[in-house]
């Protein structure tokens, strides 16, 4: 494939990518959730009966489809960020647009999953695995409302031709944001889904 | 001072310093009453001193806030105060209403104070640090409303900055919340619950905002680092301490009757809370280490410092400390619960609120930046005697509650509370001789505001 941006990518050194306030933030978040996944586990093995029935109440095909967009989702910031570094703001303003309609395709999914238990009687109180398993996604589900946030924050700017191949921090702070959404679900995904 | 209207603050700076006399007196008084039951009896039982004690601190450290706003606001929007007039009036009107509670809890019985002021039309008398008649609450809403339209009008006809917003948010939330203590359910769950929405949602949520946003301004003026680089932080810090803070409540919840999950939740997040107040101290010292001036008050960047570090270790360390619930279901409410709670007062709020008037009170004093050197090395003396005691204060509760815990809840033989209070005499009274320092070093704080001399220029 020969993206045109990609070359830029490679050449262009600076660690770390994008602000290092979101780092900051980035690194604290994921303390966060890896407490919750360590708690997760911990419990897990005290109730694997529990977990093992009550995960298979779980929509696998929606939360394997949410997996493909997040991760169409990063390639999509991806290609925006090779696109501002390369001075093509409008190309940038597409990529990231797409990016966050990859988003709304998540939330709409995931919304339908809660639906669902919802109509069901499913709540925080039903038992243990529910509790974790409404506590990490929904967590995880307003950090996808965050990321859409930040990258339409991102869009704006774009398309006011506020960054350019020489200053697009922002775009680089979005798009860091974006791929941390996009991991915590790499391991949530199989951890509440999959694993019995 | 820029600006002619920010000399209001000073008002409230002098009845903050007065009151925070008052708190002390009565902490050494308390701390006497638990080795000496029966001392001042019956004229301040105990459970009056505590509660002057704590409600003094309340009091005081919202005269702080006010007055570090009306100092704060007026020069981050580079415009007069809306109205001068109406800021010293709440002034009075709150300084009056405090006055006559504090003499209402000492001169009556408790309950006849309730009688006298009407708690049986709207009953919001009895809860642990709400305390006030609801009168007095009532008048603390107008005050904070006339206050609130105040700054807010300030901020609205001038510059629009992130510390002055971040503040904004802060007293909005402050006096939002405020009004859940007129909420008092007869369910004791459902009591306990809203009654943290005070006391938590202040002091660990938008508390911080103004905590934030008051350290930043020092920092701005103290350090001249760019105001975008001090910006930035402010956001981080604060996103982060309202995620950990507002989740957080529920390390209040575990053993009241809320669902099951508050354990988790509020473990978790609760764990998390040190994090903001980590990034503060390592915000502080380096925009310190960065700084393009040295300012000639350097007294105020002395207090700026210690209120991050001390900050971090009184709310983050000291709450991390029992913040677990597989933990906390042995030391809930024992003195590892005081050892904490005046640390993270002290080091948070009484800190901030000092390094503001540390900071100002030179300029409302009519001088250009900073009081002369003797007086700073004055202030700087009562700043290590008091933050030492603070120390020590600490370090002797959490002692005597690590005991506590131990003897009458953990041991397979478990003894009684009073016996075990007891056997914890010892750190009582090493508390109250680190508290005697504190008011020594109260007393030298306020004395370094009548030493004179010259100025000393800016290095």
């Amino acid at each position: 494939m020969d993206a045109p941006g990609l070359k830029a990518l490679a050449v262009k050194n600076n660690y770390p990518p994008g602000d290092l306030a979101i780092w900051i933030f980035i690194l604290a978040e994921l303390l966060v959730f890896a407490a919750f996944f360590a708690a997760y586990a911990f419990t897990r093995a005290h109730h694997v009966e529990l977990f093992n029935t009550y995960q298979r109440t779980l929509d696998t095909n929606a939360a394997m489809i949410n997996t493909l967009a997040l991760i169409t989702s990063s390639y999509f910031v991806m290609r925006a960020v090779a696109a501002i570094r390369e001075d093509r703001v409008k190309l940038c303003v597409r990529w990231t647009v797409a990016a966050i309609l990859m988003g709304v395709l998540f939330i709409a999914i995931k919304s339908g999953e809660y639906a669902h238990h919802y109509a069901n009687g499913v709540n925080l109180r039903t038992n243990t695995f529910y509790m974790f398993y409404l506590s990490l996604t929904f967590f995880h589900y307003m950090h996808v409302l965050m990321g859409m946030i930040i990258l339409g924050a991102v869009a704006i700017k774009a398309n006011n031709g506020s960054y350019s191949a020489r200053e697009h921090t922002g775009v680089e702070t979005g798009a860091s944001y974006w791929h941390m959404v996009d991991i915590v679900w790499l391991v949530l995904f199989p951890l509440v889904y999959i694993m019995r | 001072m820029k600006y002619k209207s920010q000399a209001v603050a000073k008002p409230y700076f002098i009845a903050a310093i007065g009151l925070f006399f008052g708190q002390i007196l009565f902490g050494v008084v308390l701390g006497l009453q638990y080795v000496v039951g029966d001392f001042l009896f019956p004229e301040i039982p105990f459970n009056v001193a505590r509660m002057v004690h704590t409600n003094l601190l309340i009091v005081w450290l919202l005269f702080g806030f006010m007055g570090s706003a009306y100092y704060l606001v007026p020069e981050e929007s580079e415009t007069e105060l809306h109205s001068p007039g109406l800021a010293l009036l709440m002034f009075w009107v709150f300084l009056v209403a405090g006055a006559l509670t504090v003499l209402g809890y000492l001169l009556v019985p408790y309950a006849t104070l309730a009688e006298m002021t009407g708690n049986g039309l709207l009953p919001t008398m009895g809860r642990e640090f709400l305390e006030q008649p609801t009168i007095t609450k009532l008048g603390i809403v107008v005050v904070a409303l006339a206050f609130l339209f105040n700054i807010g009008m300030t901020i609205l006809k001038g510059r629009k900055t992130v510390v002055s917003l971040v503040l904004l948010i802060g007293l909005v939330g402050l006096a939002v919340f405020f009004l859940f203590s007129f909420y008092n359910p007869d369910n004791l769950v459902k009591d306990k619950y809203y009654w943290w929405w005070v006391v938590h949602l202040w002091v660990e949520g938008v508390w911080e905002l103004i905590l934030g946003s008051i350290l930043a301004f020092v920092l701005i003026k103290t350090t001249g680092v760019d105001r975008e680089v001090i910006e930035k932080w402010l956001y981080v810090i604060i996103a982060m301490s309202l995620i950990t803070g507002i989740i957080g409540t529920g390390h209040h919840y575990y053993w009241i009757g809320a669902p099951e999950y508050w354990q988790w939740w509020g473990s978790i997040f609760s764990a998390m809370e040190p994090i903001p107040f980590f990034m503060m101290t390592v915000f502080a010292f380096n925009m310190v280490n960065r700084r393009r001036r040295n300012h000639p008050n350097q007294a105020a960047v002395l207090w700026a410092l210690g209120t991050a570090v001390m900050a971090f270790l009184g709310a983050g360390v000291w709450g991390f400390m029992h913040t677990l619930a597989p933990i906390n279901y042995y030391t809930h409410g024992t003195q590892i619960t005081a050892a904490h709670g005046h640390m993270a007062f002290y080091g948070a709020y009484v800190m901030i609120v000092i390094t503001m008037i540390s900071y100002a009170m030179p300029m409302l004093r009519g001088r250009n930046a900073a009081n002369s050197g003797k007086s700073q090395v004055v202030e700087m003396w009562s700043f290590w005697l008091m933050t030492v005691s603070m120390v020590f204060i600490t370090l002797f509760l959490t002692a005597a509650g690590v005991l506590q815990t131990y003897i009458q809840r953990y041991t397979d033989d478990p003894q009684p509370f009073m016996v075990v209070q007891d056997k914890i005499e010892i750190f009582y009274w090493m508390r109250e001789i680190a508290g005697v320092v504190f008011l020594i070093g109260l007393i030298l704080y306020a004395m370094s505001f009548f030493v004179g001399g010259a100025e000393p220029e800016e290095a």
